[in-house]
């Protein structure tokens, strides 16, 4: 039987070439999302910045959205947003926090039923009062910022300093350019946006440890392969099976993404992005390259650009196949301690 | 790594499939269940996004807390310093202490010593904490009374404790099936009512304090005199139902906490809608001596500080019985009736977030999670099998195992599913393949590099394993902040996948593993099939 092989055994690209291009493409990105969070910001969703939604169900056919406005806008309740809502007949409404406290939030949702009656059924009311809502946002933004350095702690005890560098650029990069994309796209930004951030930290960082792991196995084997060659040959090796990953978790997203249904939608695409950018572009890209700039391998034969050392070696490794288990044994500083006597 | 003894087998197979059991009560209705032991009894709940229902977030005052508290230490002082005969002036609440002046010099530690008797050592978790529950200092004469952050705190956590109990009896009386009433955080309640679809009513019956009170009315000016100068010291003003002004003493005669009874009923006379109520003995003597000692005054009935009506006593009440009557439509006197029976709040509860979804999205989410999940699992299953023959098969195996395992888990922690929680589930699935993904291609590796079939095979787990490992606790680590910084809806997402990574954990250690060790074991093969 012959099985789907999307990537072909023994690739050879030099992935390590277009870091050139790579880190200048990322720094423009980067800052072209970050501009885009404070000039046209984030579609705040009522998580954080309070306000009522009511998702309503009209019962005679197809929303009649002007009319609606105008009954809404009698109210006098503010600046209110009103959508149709995945379906003709389904209407989002969007009510801003009302001055008076939490109180005035309640009055505000009983004017809307009551201005409604029963010509529709209510699938939905979220009330958040301003209590609550600064509350979400300080957790949703501490506990972003506390997984990336709960995650650095780690990464540095389990490899170098400079890998758990390494990986924290290519995450926070990861997590600006998601923020971008929100920014464009205009998508909800309430808690499940939050959790799907955090969920993008924990893919990307998944997929970097793989592709450190390896290189670390490589910088233990092949001790005189200059840096760019070395890592290389470690995203080369790991290439099948970053493609065939990326491609079952996308498969598993695009199905929610799909059938999903609207409650989740802004989640299930932000994640969509996330996981597409990590997994081509992200890890291969700016996490391997970036430990050429941090220092990794300095001391190796040729530093820095000749592929000198032939891929014989890598035949060479193969036929003795132990490696030495896993030890807390430090390489870096054991090449440099070499190199200098 | 492909040998295991016949013991480790059978514990590892037993193992997963005693946590799949866990998941079997979910197939089951609630009253199937019911008739099995406890232990057995433990599902999976359905969150409210999934089931439909409201839910409420409410916040006690904490403000009406300390200033209860502030009062009652006044009235404290007041009623030591008269039986110990001190004479003092200037007796006031200021900020967050209650200070009061000793005019004669001679008094001051005779007065501290009475005083003390108020301050009481306040018990942590692990005993006394050596704090007391009124700090009292002296200067010049004058006495400052505060009580402590621990006193505070502590009255806070009893008075939360007691409007659980209070909204617990209040629901009852409305009737609602199951609600789950929580503490959450310091000084909030969660309320949780499945199947609700508009929960006006229940935050009309949350939203009152249902504080009553008998008091005399004060007859010594009139309610706009008084408003003019200010009220005498032991009055204060009150607004009726309509808006009408009254003068009324602060003196509490009798209060709704010895009620022992109210319901709703029809005036005799007038046949407009009151509240019958009943006194307990206490209640009842109270209500004796205040009536008798008052006949030809009116009284006011306050409720939530505002006056419901001002009676005249025509003639002493013994009976310890009577009735509300306050242009009370029939709801209105039905409400009240139940909020005197469930007992008054200690601190007036405010509604911080509401959160209710009807049936309809309730249904339509659980049908949109199930496609999803479905048509993923089918595209990640497909998949493995074109990509990795047998062995995909052999992955396939290990994680359906696990996503059974998810489920028995979440059954076993009686956790809430919701729909980023079936997300969780879905995304899993994604993840968990990655850990055969990178045993599989490691095999195919060191087939490459020259390796027999059996010693690639074992080489490949070696290698991948301590990858697996680091890789998934990465992931583990956002799920568990996710669960500490989020809330509802997105706390099951963090419950799922952080489960997930766990079950996926054990069945790439052991499941696939197991699976390949029968299988090179029977076959004996020469060749790796991928």
């Amino acid at each position: 039987m012959r099985l789907l092989r999307i990537v072909p055994d023994n690739t050879r690209f030099d992935f390590m070439r277009f870091r050139r291009i790579s880190f200048p493409i990322s720094a423009i990105l980067s800052i072209v999302a970050i501009s885009l969070y404070f000039f046209h910001g984030l579609n705040f969703g009522i998580d954080f910045v309070g306000g009522t939604l009511v998702e309503v169900q009209t019962k005679a056919g197809p929303a009649d959205l002007a009319k609606m406005r105008a009954t809404i806008g009698a109210l006098k309740l503010g600046d209110f947003q009103l959508q149709e809502f995945g379906a003709p007949d389904d209407v989002l409404i969007r009510i801003p926090e009302q001055p008076g406290g939490d109180k005035a939030q309640e009055a505000a949702v009983q004017k809307v039923r009551a201005a409604f009656g029963d010509t529709v059924t209510y699938r939905r009311v979220e009330v958040v009062g301003p209590s609550v809502s600064t509350e979400l946002l300080s957790y949703g933004t501490i506990g972003l910022l506390s997984a990336i350095i709960a995650i650095l702690f780690y990464l540095w005890f389990r490899f170098e300093w400079q890998f758990a560098l390494g990986a924290m650029i290519a995450n926070v990069h990861d997590i600006v350019l998601t923020v971008g994309f929100m920014s464009l796209t205009h998508v909800d930004f309430d808690l499940t946006s939050i959790a799907a951030l955090l969920t993008i930290v924990g893919y990307s960082l998944n997929d970097t440890v793989v592709i450190y792991d390896r290189i670390r196995e490589m910088l233990r084997r092949y001790k005189r392969m200059p840096m760019p060659e070395l890592l290389n040959v470690s995203v080369n090796a790991t290439l099948s099976r970053s493609i065939v990953t990326h491609v079952t978790v996308a498969m598993s997203l695009l199905a929610l993404l799909l059938f999903g249904g609207q409650a989740i939608r802004s989640f299930t695409a932000t994640m969509m992005f996330g996981v597409v950018l990590v997994g081509t572009y992200t890890s291969v890209f700016i996490a391997s390259p970036i430990l050429i700039y941090l220092g990794v391998g300095t001391g190796r034969m040729g530093g820095g650009e000749e592929p000198e050392t032939p891929p014989a070696a890598a035949a060479a490794g193969a036929q003795s196949p132990q490696t030495p288990a896993p030890a807390p044994a430090r390489p870096a500083s054991a090449r440099r301690a070499r190199t200098r006597r | 790594m492909l040998f295991f003894s016949r013991w480790k087998a059978a514990a590892i197979l037993l193992t997963a499939l005693a946590v799949c059991l866990f998941a079997v009560p979910n197939f089951f209705s609630d009253k199937v269940i019911a008739r099995w032991p406890d232990w057995a009894q433990r599902h999976i709940v359905l969150g409210l996004d999934l089931q439909g229902g409201s839910s409420l977030l409410l916040q006690v005052d904490t403000g009406a807390v300390r200033k209860e508290r502030l009062q009652a230490v006044d009235d404290d002082v007041l009623r030591l310093l008269r039986q110990a005969r001190i004479p003092f002036t200037g007796r006031a609440i200021i900020g967050s202490s209650v200070l009061v002046h000793i005019t004669r010099p001679a008094d001051v530690k005779n007065a501290i010593d009475k005083l003390g008797t108020l301050s009481q050592p306040l018990s942590g978790v692990m005993g006394t904490t050596g704090q007391r529950s009124l700090d009292i200092t002296e200067k010049n004469g004058q006495i400052t009374l505060t009580p402590s952050d621990g006193a505070f705190t502590e009255r806070i956590r009893q008075a939360v404790d007691q409007s659980i109990e209070i909204i617990q009896r209040r629901v009852n009386e409305l009737g609602l099936v199951e609600p789950s009433i929580q503490r959450e955080g310091v000084d909030r309640i969660l309320v949780q009512v499945p199947g609700l679809q508009d929960p006006t009513r229940l935050k009309e019956i949350l939203g009152k304090t249902a504080k009553l009170d008998f008091r005399m009315v004060d007859l010594t000016e009139t309610p706009e005199q008084a408003i003019q100068t200010h009220p005498p010291a032991d009055s204060e003003i009150l607004s009726g139902s309509k808006g009408e002004k009254y003068l009324i003493e602060k003196r509490v005669l009798v209060s709704g906490g010895d009620l022992v009874d109210a319901s709703p009923g029809f005036d005799q006379r007038t046949n407009e809608p009151i509240v019958n109520f009943r006194f307990n003995s206490t209640g009842a003597r109270k209500f004796a001596e205040a009536t008798q000692a008052n006949v030809g005054k009116p009284f006011a009935i306050v409720l939530d500080n505002q006056v419901v009506s001002a009676p005249v006593i025509r003639e002493p009440i013994l009976g310890g019985q009577g009735q509300i009557s306050g242009n009370f439509t029939v709801q209105e006197a039905s409400d009240l009736a139940i909020l005197l029976r469930a007992g008054a709040l200690p601190a007036p509860l405010t509604i911080v977030q509401e959160n209710t979804v009807g049936p309809g999205l309730g249904r339509d989410s659980i049908m949109a999670g199930e496609r999803a999940a479905y048509v993923g699992a089918g595209l990640v299953i497909f998949f493995m099998l074109v990509t990795y023959g047998l062995f995909g098969v052999f992955a396939n195996i290990a994680v359906t195992i696990n996503v059974a395992m998810i489920f028995g888990v979440l059954s076993m922690l009686g956790a809430t599913l919701t729909l980023p929680g079936i997300a969780g589930i879905v995304l899993t699935v994604g993840i968990a393949v990655d850990s055969n993904v990178l045993i599989y291609e490691r095999i195919r590796e060191e087939v490459r590099a020259g390796r027999s079939a059996i010693n690639a095979i074992d080489a490949g787990f070696t290698r991948a394993l301590a990858t697996i490992l680091d890789s998934n606790i990465t992931t583990f680590i956002a799920a568990a902040v996710l669960f500490y910084a989020g809330s509802g809806p997105v706390r099951g997402f963090a419950v799922t996948l952080g489960v997930g990574i766990l079950t996926s954990l054990f069945t790439a250690f052991t499941m696939t593993r197991l699976i390949m060790a029968y299988w090179v074991r029977l076959w004996r093969p020469r060749t790796v099939p991928i």
